[in-house]
């Protein structure tokens, strides 16, 4: 009985021996760190992308991205509750966030579309025709050259990153009438694609042939036409960090904003990179032209 | 021989000394009240939690509290023409009070007819189809509720009734399969507890299975069966995700039941994500679900008021 406690203690004292050993001798750099990104459920997919690939690269780091919406991220990330809030707007432009102390990484560009059910027979709107429809001036489609069938609008929830970008540049800053609200984009594209004479508005890389993406104007929706500003419906894609990042943080956005990312991922998942585009937008809306020839 | 004193103390010691049962039933009610002060404590904190987010946009943001129970216009975001938020919350608390009530309407005769069935007319059978089946549907995810209700109700009412398809009916039609096996479980219960006597009784005095039915059995567990009623309502009430699915998240004061309306948690479940802590925004969604809280706070009592007035034996 004595003997089998000694030998039990003896193993006992070589394994924690062992554990401390092996968490002295550990990878360090940033092994055994992790960090969490929390925010809008448009940036969700590339950041977690990015994390899993990073995490793949350097061993013992660990990633952690939730969604939550852009005004979860903003808030978490002004708390200081979390490394990186993914937003959708620039922090300013949403409300109860002062934006002191945060810090801008714009790591990814998305288009956003109006779509439309396909039986609408509609495939090119005015911009006066696009408000007239949202506003509740214009209520069936014959009234903008479409069949004969009423207008059902569909709303993102208030205070999403799209709906905000959709009203301030495809509604010229009006606001949209109180319709339904759906809060996910993979939700809007199917109750657009199964009802009749819906319409509502989705990023780019959720367009499919189920929906018919609107012309504006006579402008396609398509990534050339935002690399030039011809298409005025587009944000950028944030992650806000409470001042300038540090550690794994910093080193994780500034691999997402490497070319190795910005090329490849950034592309394959639907966004468009902020080197492509030959204008910069700053929050009051303003353009400006820049070199813009970068590939 | 010689030592018969210490024997003595001994055995006083022995009988003063607390008996392992003891210790074991005063560790047992030492485990039990410390589950039972966890449970209240978190209980308490989830209240004092809600209802102080809750009063804050009357407070901080010196919302009316007439202006936000009766207010039409939900736009938090946004200031009306007099410089106040527009927090009116009647069209949601109007959708959620309406598709309660309608698919608790047209739950209950289902439900006590289904239970009748299993318990007085055959009760083998009942107990050996539908007892399964009625647990099968309280295990369905909430989330398999919506989607059905989404790809079938939704295109079902859309072709027959017009409009969108989303709206209190699509909802009222997925909430009725929802609260039914809830219903039926609790109404069969109540039927159970009916004593046998009663039966007998009734059956000697020259009733058909029919009139015992409905006069004595029905009458004596009327208590039971309307706690059944209101647990069903309550269920409707709180339930969210299956709701935001099909009735269409529109925050308007509905005129007919295909027009897209809102309920208190589906306005929860959209916005919450979208707004920042400690904005009006969010105060104003807390508020809801202050709402929501207190109005199952009342359907407990309810529940308690009918157990202790109804009572007939």
């Amino acid at each position: 009985m004595t003997k089998k406690r000694w030998v039990q203690g003896i193993v006992l004292v070589v394994l924690v021996a062992l554990g401390v050993f092996a968490y002295q001798t550990r990878q360090t750099s940033h092994a055994g760190e992790s960090i969490t990104a929390v925010g809008s459920t448009a940036l969700q997919p590339l950041v977690e992308a990015a994390g899993e690939q990073y995490t793949g690269e350097h061993l013992g780091t660990f990633i952690n991205v939730q969604g939550g919406g852009t005004g979860t991220g903003l808030s978490q990330i002004q708390e200081g509750a979390v490394q990186i809030g993914d937003s959708d707007l620039f922090a300013t432009e949403q409300k109860g966030i002062t934006g002191k102390d945060l810090v801008d990484h714009r790591v990814a560009v998305v288009g956003i579309t109006p779509i439309v059910n396909k039986q609408t027979g509609v495939k090119n709107l005015s911009t006066q025709q696009l408000t007239d429809i949202f506003t509740g001036r214009v209520t069936n489609w014959q009234q903008v050259g479409g069949k004969k069938q009423p207008i059902v609008l569909i709303n993102r929830a208030q205070g999403s990153g799209t709906r905000a970008t959709f009203e301030r540049y495809g509604l010229a800053g009006h606001r949209s009438k109180t319709a339904q609200e759906q809060d996910s984009s993979g939700m809007v594209r199917q109750i657009v694609a199964t009802t009749p004479g819906a319409i509502s508005y989705v990023a780019f890389s959720y367009v499919n042939h189920t929906v018919q993406a609107l012309a504006l104007n006579h402008v396609a929706p398509t990534e050339a036409n935002v690399i030039t500003n011809h298409w005025k419906i587009w944000s950028y894609e944030h992650l806000y960090t409470k001042g300038q990042p540090t550690g794994l943080t910093k080193d994780f956005i500034a691999y997402v904003q490497s070319p190795a990312i910005q090329k490849t991922l950034v592309r394959q998942l639907g966004y468009l990179s902020p080197t492509q585009m030959h204008v910069e937008r700053d929050v009051d809306g303003q353009v400006t032209k820049i070199g813009g020839t970068r590939p | 021989m010689k030592n018969t004193q210490p024997t003595t103390a001994d055995l006083e010691r022995q009988l003063k000394r607390r008996s392992k049962a003891a210790k074991l039933e005063v560790w047992g009610r030492v485990v039990s009240f410390s589950a039972l002060i966890l449970i209240v404590a978190v209980v308490v904190a989830i209240i004092g939690f809600v209802a102080s987010k809750g009063i804050a946009t009357f407070t901080t943001n010196h919302v009316n509290l007439w202006d936000f129970l009766t207010g039409k216009d939900w736009n938090p975001g946004i200031k009306d023409a007099h410089g106040k938020p527009e927090v009116g919350a009647l069209s949601m608390i109007v959708g959620s009070f309406l598709i309660t009530i309608l698919s608790a309407l047209i739950a209950t005769p289902f439900a006590i007819g289904t239970a009748v069935f299993m318990n007085e007319i055959s009760p083998n059978r009942g107990a050996k189809i539908l007892q399964p089946v009625t647990e099968l549907l309280v295990g369905i995810p909430s989330v398999v509720y919506g989607f059905i209700g989404l790809s079938v109700v939704v295109p079902f009412t859309r072709n027959v009734f017009g409009g969108s398809g989303f709206g209190i009916l699509s909802g009222t039609c997925v909430l009725f399969v929802m609260i039914l096996p809830t219903v039926t479980s609790m109404s069969a219960d109540a039927l159970r507890s009916v004593p046998r006597y009663y039966r007998e009784a009734s059956l000697a005095l020259g009733a058909t299975q029919w009139q015992t039915i409905w006069k004595v059995v029905l009458r004596a567990a009327t208590p039971g069966l309307m706690t059944a009623v209101v647990f069903g309502m309550a269920r409707a009430f709180g339930e969210a995700l299956a709701v935001q699915m099909v009735i269409g998240n529109a925050a308007l004061m509905p005129h007919t039941l295909v027009d897209p309306a809102a309920t208190l948690t589906s306005v929860l479940t959209t916005g919450i994500g979208n707004t920042v802590m400690g904005s009006l925004q969010n105060n104003a969604l807390w508020s809801l679900a202050l709402v929501l809280l207190l109005m199952s706070l009342v359907f407990n009592l309810i529940v308690r008021l009918i157990g202790r007035k109804g009572r007939l034996h």
